[in-house]
């Protein structure tokens, strides 16, 4: 909403700059965005008279003007066809400077002198009416300059204004608010009635009460539509961002600019009936102003006349039945629509007018008459013409009520915490129109039927907290009584997991939730993912059914920015399922994708590239906070994205909580990373969960190592050795270690030499060297009986 | 008592040749071991007439004290040495930088709401999450913005269905906890949020952290006097703060809080505007319809809320200057942040 100071101040006229007033604005909750000076982009340029008109004697289409400027006359040649003898205009004398660093010169036009320049607006970026020369009213005083008489000099103030305060889409309503700001009363002197001229009405039929609780009408014949808009409001409607059409049109602009009241004229003789305020008939069709052509929809409230609908009610006038250059006669339109109704049917029509945005927010319910009036003395003054009298439909039931509101004392008190005096409160709410009522506690207040959004007592409090000076009330620290909060220890904190990770050389990413469908197709063809109905782009409509396509395009971002190691996580949702209902899972992953060299390029290290059993080793890293990683466990399986022969499903307790392994190669081809991925994704929840440390006793008696090497078929787990080994060797086997795996020389094809290092132990005594050969031999038949494994030498 | 004179000088020379600790070992065996010469010069007492033997004894006895001191002293030197040179032989470049001495670290994102949230957890918050894909009674009806409200225009609302949303702030959580829980609540909820807008300084997904106090005498002065101590200790210094009146549909009254701008220190730059402040967040006492359709009694309780951007805080904290970077993920830019 862009205001003029000038406008402003003929309501309301505090003694403090516009700066001030407009920290005052921003304070009262209607924030300035910003402040615009209105300046004359030339000099020079004064009120100038056309004493005479001659023709030029070498060109046709030349005048030659006599100019007087207040102190003397000046000989000016000129083109436009609208220079006229006693007219008044912008007269650039010699020496002056126009907009585009322009300066007028004494010249000679064919021939003749020319001692100066005579304007049209757009010459001096006033206006864009290039008909010719910018017509000043008769009563111009000659010989000021320019920018004085236009006022020019003044600040457009640009407000951001919330959805709460419709009230606030006028000068009127940025008035109130500037006035009660400083103590102060609006100078809203009431428009007097015009008393009609013509008997003439319109019939009128409001069919849909509900939707239009109030429509007010009144014929004006006879105007001169041809007349143009003066000056002063032309300069108004520029300053607030609004375009000059014509007289009739730049009225209701203005009113509605001033009063908040947005108004519609009709061309009388276009009308046939009467004026029916209906609900489309589905299939119906209008041409509306802006070129437009709509098929409505059913329940689309329309103003109609006998033929069929003529405007979209409240939204935007039709084509046909609006003021043209040949009207005469106008049926004027100031009406209340109920604003919910209202801002339904602008957003399902995609159209946001200046005065939807004020019918959808909420209008004076009662400021139709004022604004028909209003607009009528106006037009009067400017096109002439023969007023009608107003009629007016209304339906009380379905007009706004205006509830009362109870305000107490003491929630003041509970909620500002000050005692806020009486007087301050009726002050406070009495500028701003409330009606009040003394009660015993408090008040009971009735708002004024501008407001629509005071419904209860809450409200009422912001009203005098924000006139009052939020700034203004104390401030203090809450006080509760001081209580311990649980915090179990076996839940382990995702900030100590994300630091474990750091800690292992990894960066975190954030990456959208939202990815490409087709990078839903490539890493989890058999998951439905949830896709939204309206995406921002299409390569970003599927909610993601895993972090690693995030991750791995992330990755490869990189990669193409000339990094080669990366290392990256990230944890947060992933969304699997049905979009309707309960139907979508949400589940906390915890996933890594890692390329790249293993260390950083050093003096020390070589330059072997990561492979799984980095990224596993790192997995196990996080599951060992958990004190219990040998619950975790992993199992050979596929999986669409991943490498087949080096994938693998990560288990806890023998559930699956996900995958880890290395980036299919057709994959890693069509996302064009030049190096092979590794990656791992999880629930989150498995790796919070913690086992509490138990205590067991420490021994002190010596532990045995004895190394052995078996050789078994090399597509045998090493995995599944161990197990058996630890399930067979016995409960003095307090350590078990792989400490090589060899292939080669010496070993048969196909086979490979496990290297396996058992330490014993007993907790209470030393122990016997036949125990311990009793328990290998043991370990060494079961393995040869399981996995046909021999003993080494 | 020359025999023993010689000796000595011999032994004294001998010494002196010494480089190391073998040699002076074969020294210290040659005068003074079983067989060696003050040894033996001892055992030739006996051939002295009695009268000279005391005093030749303890002559030849205060000689080999003498050589023995002397041998040690030679040996504690020569292992100085030893070490000295082992030390010498072994030095290195400590300049070097150590192995495998890389750290990762942690989004600017993340670790702006790991400090948030821990501020407010070291007083006693819970913090809370909640689901991102919400339906809209959560994320609208329940925060008093019904169906036509004009306040659902302002949230560019990424729609899955006509009637699930992703969540366009984190609200739908402090109505969750409202809905199952009894007062007093004090939480914040952090997460994920959505809006179908993308320019250069909105991304269609950020971050948000909001707080939620509910108790029996929660006021506007408790609501100012926790923003403002929040926005000192995250800023590390005393800023000035104003509260302007704004619209929220979930609180009434409402505010905007605007922090003097960090970066010109409230002088007017570009950052801000020229207006020497930053809207920082946005706040307000719990609308009681919200409360209404949480089932908490408006009479007997009140309540705070206040919520805000993450990125907009950290670009202030770190001094980033384009939003969008922080989903970029470059890791020239996330390698700052450690």
């Amino acid at each position: 909403m862009k205001v003029n100071e000038q406008w402003l101040r003929e309501w309301v006229d505090p003694s403090v700059a516009v700066e001030e007033m407009a920290e005052q604005l921003t304070m009262a909750g209607l924030e300035v965005d910003a402040l615009d000076r209105v300046e004359a982009g030339f000099s020079g340029v004064v009120v100038g008279e056309i004493r005479s008109v001659a023709a030029h004697p070498d060109a046709e289409k030349l005048r030659v003007c006599q100019v007087y400027d207040g102190s003397g006359e000046f000989q000016v040649v000129c083109g436009a066809a609208n220079a006229a003898e006693g007219m008044r205009v912008p007269f650039a004398r010699v020496g002056a400077i126009l907009p585009g660093e322009l300066k007028i010169k004494k010249a000679k036009l064919r021939g003749v002198e020319s001692l100066g320049m005579l304007c049209g607006g757009p010459e001096l970026e006033l206006s864009d009416d290039d008909s010719g020369l910018m017509a000043l009213p008769g009563d111009a005083p000659v010989g000021v300059m320019l920018e004085d008489y236009l006022g020019l000099n003044d600040t457009v103030i640009e407000l951001d204004i919330t959805p709460n305060r419709g009230d606030c889409f006028s000068v009127l309503g940025i008035a109130r608010e500037v006035a009660v700001m400083n103590d102060q009363a609006v100078d809203a002197a009431d428009v007097t009635p015009t008393a009609s001229v013509i008997d003439d009405r319109f019939p009128l039929d409001v069919q849909a009460p509900e939707n239009c609780p109030r429509y007010c009408g009144r014929v004006v014949r006879d105007i001169d539509i041809s007349v143009a808009t003066p000056i002063w409001m032309q300069e108004k409607l520029r300053r607030a961002g609004l375009r000059s059409i014509d007289a009739v049109v730049d009225i209701t602009n203005y009113v509605l600019l001033e009063l908040g009241q947005p108004m519609h004229a009709f061309d009388l003789q276009q009308l046939q009936g009467g004026i029916v305020v209906r609900h489309a008939v589905a299939g119906e069709e209008i041409a509306l102003l802006d070129g437009s052509k709509l098929a409505l929809e059913q329940d689309t409230l329309v103003i109609a006349d006998g033929r069929g609908p003529l405007a979209l009610a409240g939204i935007m006038g039709g084509q046909d039945s609006g003021v043209s250059a040949g009207t005469r006669d106008i049926l004027l339109e100031s009406a209340f629509f109920a604003p919910l109704p209202l801002a339904g049917q602008a957003r399902r029509y995609g159209l946001h007018t200046d005065s939807s945005l004020r019918f959808e927010r909420g209008v004076d319910s009662t400021g139709q008459r004022r604004a028909i009036e209003r607009a009528t003395e106006i037009l009067l003054e400017i096109t002439g013409g023969t007023p009608g009298p107003v009629f007016e439909f209304a339906s009380e039931a379905h007009l706004p009520r205006r509830g009362k509101v109870h305000l107490r004392k003491e929630r003041i008190r509970k909620y500002l915490g000050l005692d806020l005096d009486e007087k301050t409160v009726e002050r406070i709410l009495g500028q701003l129109g409330f009606g009040l009522e003394r009660q015993e506690d408090g008040w009971l207040t009735t708002a004024p039927p501008w407001r629509f959004d005071i419904e209860i007592e809450a409200d009422l409090l912001e009203e005098v907290a924000r006139v009052y000076g939020y700034n203004r009330l104390p401030s203090r620290s809450l006080s509760v009584p001081l209580q311990l909060k649980a915090r179990p220890e076996s839940q382990l904190r995702v900030e100590d997991i994300r630091r474990q990770l750091v800690a292992r050389d990894y960066q975190e990413a954030i990456t959208y939730s939202f990815i490409d469908p087709v990078l839903v197709e490539m890493f989890t063809p058999d998951q439905q993912a949830v896709m939204l109905a309206n995406p921002i782009a299409s390569d970003m409509a599927a909610m993601r059914t895993s972090l690693l396509p995030g991750l791995v395009t992330t990755l490869a971002y990189n990669s193409n920015r000339q990094q080669h190691r990366i290392r990256l996580f990230e944890t947060g949702l992933r969304f699997i399922g049905e979009a309707e209902g309960e139907g979508v899972a949400q589940t906390p992953m915890l996933a890594a994708a890692i390329c790249g060299p293993r260390y950083r390029e050093s003096w020390d290290s070589g330059q072997e590239t990561v492979d799984f059993f980095d990224i596993k080793g790192d997995l196990q890293a996080v599951l060992a906070m958990t004190g219990q990683g040998e619950e975790f466990s992993v199992e050979a399986a596929v999986h669409p994205a991943l490498h087949d022969g080096q994938s693998a499903r990560i288990l806890f307790q023998g559930q699956a909580v996900g995958w880890i392994g290395s980036l299919h190669p057709r994959l890693q081809a069509e996302l064009d990373l030049a190096q092979p991925v590794y990656l791992f994704e999880l629930k989150l929840d498995a790796v919070t969960r913690a086992r509490l440390p138990r205590f067991a006793e420490l021994s002190r008696f010596p532990e045995v190592r004895r190394d052995i090497a078996v050789v078994v078929d090399e597509a045998v787990p090493v995995d599944l050795v161990l197990k058996s080994i630890l399930a067979t060797a016995g409960e003095n086997l307090h350590d078990l270690t792989l400490f090589d795996i060899y292939q080669g020389k010496g070993i048969e094809k196909q086979r490979k030499s496990l290297a396996l290092g058992l330490t014993y132990r007993h907790q209470s005594r030393t122990l016997k060297d036949s125990e311990i050969t009793e328990s290998i031999e043991r370990v060494v038949d079961t393995l040869k009986s399981q996995f046909d494994a021999l003993l080494r030498d | 008592m020359s025999d023993l004179e010689n000796i000595l000088g011999a032994a004294r020379s001998a010494l002196a040749e010494v480089s190391d600790l073998d040699e002076l070992d074969q020294v210290r065996v040659r005068y003074l071991g079983k067989k060696g010469e003050l040894t033996q010069l001892l055992k030739s007492l006996g051939k002295l007439p009695a009268e000279e033997r005391p005093a030749a004894g303890q002559a030849i006895n205060a000689a080999k004290q003498q050589l023995s001191e002397s041998i040690n002293q030679h040996r504690d030197d020569l292992q100085a040495l030893a070490v000295a040179n082992q030390l010498k032989a072994e030095a290195i470049d400590v300049t070097l930088p150590g192995r495998a001495a890389g750290s990762g670290g942690i989004h600017p994102v993340t670790r702006t709401m790991e400090r948030i949230e821990s501020f407010f957890s070291g007083i006693g918050f819970d913090v809370v999450e909640g689901p991102e894909i919400e339906d809209d009674y959560h994320n609208f009806e329940a925060l008093n913005i019904p169906a036509h409200h004009p306040a659902r225009a302002m949230h560019d609302t990424f729609y899955i269905s006509e009637h699930t949303v992703l969540r366009t702030h984190t609200s739908p959580v402090q109505v969750r906890v409202m809905e199952s829980g009894e007062p007093p609540i004090r939480i914040i909820c952090p997460g994920r949020v959505y809006r179908c807008d993308s320019d250069v300084t909105h991304t269609p997904m950020f971050h948000q952290v909001e707080g939620l106090v509910v108790d029996t005498d929660v006021s506007f002065p408790d609501l100012k006097g926790m923003v403002e101590q929040f926005l000192k200790v995250f800023f590390e210094k005393p800023l000035g703060v104003r509260f302007r009146p704004s619209y929220f549909p979930f609180t009434e009254p409402s505010a905007e809080v605007d922090i003097e701008c960090v970066i010109c220190g409230g002088e007017g730059c570009r950052v801000c505007k020229q207006t020497g402040w930053l809207e920082i967040m946005g706040c307000g006492m719990v609308h009681p319809r919200v409360f209404e359709h949480s089932g908490i009694d408006t009479e007997k309780y009140t309540g705070l809320a206040f919520g805000m951007g993450v990125e907009r805080l950290a670009m202030l904290r770190y001094g980033v200057n384009d939003l969008r970077l922080f989903f970029e993920n470059d890791l020239q830019f996330l390698q700052q942040f450690r």
